[in-house]
């Protein structure tokens, strides 16, 4: 039934909506879809110019330069993937980066005791569910808002990691470990795979989550849950266990995070976490996810942890210095949330 | 009532266009001093473009007011208060921690070198309350702890202090309990008397009824009648504003009631409902009336499980049911929220997404959805129901509310529901819509589904129901075919039993009132 002529008398009876109703369809796809994707490109254009100015410069658009960004870009990218369906659904997880980094102990532990590689894998991946677990039954069982749960968590999580450690990073023999060593290197062993592991495994997990979040029932819920926690009951949902679910798999996100952040470092460390969750936070709210819940997309939170990527790296290459790229991406997050208020607004207006 | 000289406001020939609608046309309209002038209409007739224009929100493209005489032309809200014209929305813009003198005094402090002057306001504040009618409000108390009731009298007190000649009140009662809105009702009629001039705007006629002087119907940006409220009926009015005939507005379907499919016995919440009992055959269309705050949401709440139960018993087609949301839906029970935005829909999703939210199951394989075979189910509904929308995927917030009505609808059919829970179906829809819903709901009873029609609208009631309950203080206080009832005694029913043991408390502050009616049980 397309049958514009039916719509247009609908919206004829506000004139506010006739308005909307014309631009809303490529208004939304620039916002919600291309806007990240858009924002990623001035952003990495800016620095690529900036570095063709410069006398020694032009390393920056280099494929050499790709590599490293999609490496640091991973780093970030698969934490928020699982903080895309949290946020999605509603939700906060302030203890991610401690959930990561006791993840990354948990494997290094096991690492340093004797398992297999598959087997200390298993074991940081199932911490992350673990903590995820407990933020998502926590937050249902207590009713408290699950800022102040995560916030909790993350002090606990960090805590444990610290315990388990003996209050120092684990570093358990290379050999134990070589397989997953080049996991997040810059230049991958076999050259012909031309970004790291790391990245490749980026791309699948990302697959998965946007055909959940499109195909998947449960990822309907999940944007029910986010969009109207009333209406999800309304409909039978089961609203708590949907809710102990996203926290899990926002934990399993976390615990592959930690194997990244052990790959990288070469140790686990309790504390490698620290600060890491709003760098994740921040991606996802770039990208367009709403922290208010029901909006957010794969895309968009791969865009918007790669505009970080691009700031970090982009920096180092012009040398300037830490302190102005924490205020540009301090910047770039006001910035995007502002947009997603406005566009908010706007909404609100047309309706 | 002194009406003499010329009207306190003339608007005169507004005219106002939105791009290429025309939302008022040629509309001239007057209130006197010491009249209460009910403006009322559809929604969109153009009522709140009107207002907007009085309050100086919008500018008319041609025409002319005049207030106590004097042309004005507000060039904002904030002008439009210092000449005198005061707005008091359904929605209330309070500082809830500030005091009720801060707040009527807000933007009007009394002041000498940016230092309060409390010992000169006061007595301003205490006159206007008096003027109300509600001295007994303390001045310092704070606003968040008065109730919606209180508040709105803060409102109006603070039109008071700015000098309001022309008062407007814009849906005030939607959020009042019955008390309230008597207590409402007596503040008006005191404004009145002090030759100020009163515009009333209400969906419930029945108000206008009560309070109104005169009327002017708006319909499609016109004036469609006007006059005193003395020599009209309420249909003729509903003829006026929507330009059609009474028989048109609810249209029926015949159906037969056939056996009992769900039996409520006993059936109590936490508050309400107290002890409610009733049985709906296959088949019949069952409503339940009853004032705001009775207790008739309540109790479909706790039907459906998504209010705790203390006991009682339901059951369907003789099989107990769970108290869940999910146990409901199971048993084929559907329930439509009267709060379409905080609760029926989840507004920025898809109407493919409500629609089917509680049933994806055909549309799905081991968690996996088939998108397009759910895109053309949907489509099928939305032509079924008369949805207007461009495609499935439009977000529900940029429909109209009668089309999310709609979908709501459509949802509880396509989960294939035979007992549905319908919550003030009607409400804020254009009357079209509301037309399509009774045909429906007479499709459904006809289709042998039950329903149960909550309605503080008593004439769709009687007009489409086979039964009616009356609930008040959370009780099933008399269920009769729809034959034995009529529009005075079904309002008595509700307002009688509400009365009587209500004098000290509202029914919505009233905690505990529930044990100490019983004996008003049936």
């Amino acid at each position: 039934m397309n049958d514009t002529s039916s719509t247009n008398r609908e919206a004829s009876n506000d004139p506010a909506s006739l308005a909307a109703g014309e631009r809303s369809g490529a208004w939304r796809l620039v916002n919600t879809t291309l806007g990240p994707l858009l924002a990623l490109a001035i952003v990495w254009l800016v620095f690529a110019g900036l570095d063709l100015a410069r006398a020694e410069g032009g390393n920056f658009s280099k494929p050499r330069s790709f590599q490293v960004l999609a490496r640091n870009t991973a780093s970030v990218a698969v934490p928020a993937l699982g903080m895309t369906i949290i946020i999605i659904a509603g939700g906060i997880d302030l203890s991610m980066g401690a959930a990561m980094a006791l993840a990354a102990t948990v494997g290094a532990y096991g690492f340093a005791n004797g398992c297999a590689p598959t087997e200390a894998m298993a074991l940081a991946v199932a911490t992350g569910i673990a903590a995820g677990t407990i933020n998502g039954a926590l937050i249902g069982a207590l009713r408290i808002v699950p800022f102040i749960v995560t916030l909790g968590t993350m002090m606990i999580f960090q805590g444990a990691g610290r315990w388990l450690a003996g209050d120092t990073p684990i570093r358990p023999p290379r050999a134990s470990f070589a397989v997953i060593a080049d996991f997040q290197s810059q230049y991958p062993d076999p050259a012909w795979q031309v970004f790291s592991t790391g990245v490749w495994v980026m791309l699948l997990l990302s697959i998965a989550v946007s055909l959940v979040l499109r195909y998947g029932v449960f990822g309907r819920y999940v944007f029910a849950l986010g969009s109207n926690e009333a209406t999800a009951r309304l409909c039978g949902i089961n609203v708590p266990w949907t809710r102990v679910a996203v926290y899990a798999i926002g934990g399993m996100f976390a615990g592959v995070a930690g194997i990244y952040q052990f790959a990288a470092l070469g140790q686990g460390d309790p504390m490698g976490g620290v600060g890491k969750e709003l760098r994740i936070i921040a991606a996802v709210v770039v990208g367009g996810g709403s922290l208010s819940g029901g909006r957010g997309s794969v895309l968009g939170t791969l865009s918007g942890a790669a505009i970080m990527a691009v700031i970090d790296h982009g920096s180092t290459m012009l040398s300037i210095g830490d302190m102005y790229q924490d205020i540009l991406i301090g910047a770039i997050i006001i910035a995007a949330v502002a947009l997603d208020q406005y566009r908010q607004r706007r909404m609100a207006n047309s309706a | 009532m002194t009406q003499s000289g010329e009207p306190l406001l003339v608007m005169q020939r507004i005219s106002k266009r939105f791009g290429a609608t025309q939302a008022l046309a040629d509309v001239s309209f007057s209130v006197r001093g010491g009249e209460v002038m009910a403006l009322v209409g559809e929604n969109g007739a153009g009522k709140s473009t009107l207002m907007k224009i009085l309050s100086g929100a919008h500018r008319p493209d041609a025409g002319e007011i005049r207030v106590a005489g004097r042309k004005f032309t507000p060039g904002s809200p904030q002008q439009a208060r210092d000449a005198g014209v005061a707005m008091i929305y359904q929605e209330l813009n309070l500082a809830p921690d500030l005091s009720v003198e801060d707040n009527i005094m807000l933007g009007r402090e009394a002041s000498r070198f940016g230092c309060l002057l409390r010992g000169r306001q006061r007595p301003r504040v205490e006159e206007a309350l008096d003027l109300l009618g509600h001295g007994e409000l303390r001045p310092d108390a704070p606003v968040r702890s008065l109730s919606v009731g209180a508040q709105q009298l803060v409102e109006i007190a603070r039109a008071l202090v700015h000098d309001a000649k022309v008062i407007v009140f814009d849906e005030p009662t939607s959020s009042l309990t019955g008390h309230d809105v008597e207590h409402l009702f007596a503040v008006i009629r005191r404004l009145r008397a002090t030759g100020r001039a009163i515009v009333y705007i209400s969906h419930f006629l029945d108000e206008v009824r009560q309070l109104c002087d005169r009327y002017t119907v708006l319909r499609d940006g016109r004036v469609a009648g006007a006059g005193s409220l003395a020599g009209v009926t309420e249909p003729e009015i509903v003829a006026l504003m929507v330009g059609r005939s009474v028989e048109e507005l609810f249209p029926t379907v015949p159906h037969t009631p056939g056996d009992v499919l769900l039996l409520i016995d006993g059936l109590c919440g936490n508050r309400f409902p107290v002890d409610a009992g009733v049985e709906i055959r296959r088949g019949e269309i069952f409503g339940v009336f009853g004032l705001v705050g009775a207790g008739r949401t309540e109790l479909l709440r706790c039907i459906f499980g998504l209010d705790a139960v203390k006991s009682g018993r339901v059951r369907v087609a003789d099989v107990p049911l769970a108290p869940t949301p999910r146990a409901a839906i199971a048993k084929g029970l559907g329930f439509v929220s009267e709060d379409r935005k905080g609760e029926g829909l989840a507004q920025d999703r898809s109407i493919a997404d409500n629609l089917t939210y509680s049933r994806l199951r055909p549309y799905s394989t081991l968690g996996w959805l088939r998108l397009g075979q759910r895109r053309a189910a949907v489509q099928d509904w939305m032509t079924r129901l008369q949805v207007k929308a461009q495609s499935p995927e439009q977000e529900i917030a940029s429909l109209s509310g009668g089309n999310q009505q709609k979908v709501a609808i459509a949802r509880v059919l396509h989960q294939d529901a035979h007992v549905l829970l319908l919550d003030e179906p009607t409400r804020g829809i254009d009357v079209a819509t509301k037309a399509d819903i009774y045909r429906l709901i007479g499709q459904l009873a006809a289709e042998g589904r039950s329903v149960i029609f909550v309605s503080s609208y008593c004439h769709e009631l009687l007009a489409v129901c086979d039964r009616i309950a009356v609930m008040s203080r959370g009780r099933v206080t008399a269920v009769r075919a729809v034959n034995d009832w009529n529009d005075k005694s079904i309002m008595a029913a509700a307002i009688d039993v509400e009365d009587k043991p209500a004098a000290h408390s509202t029914a919505h502050s009233a905690t505990v009132d529930a044990n100490t009616s019983a004996e008003s049980g049936g």
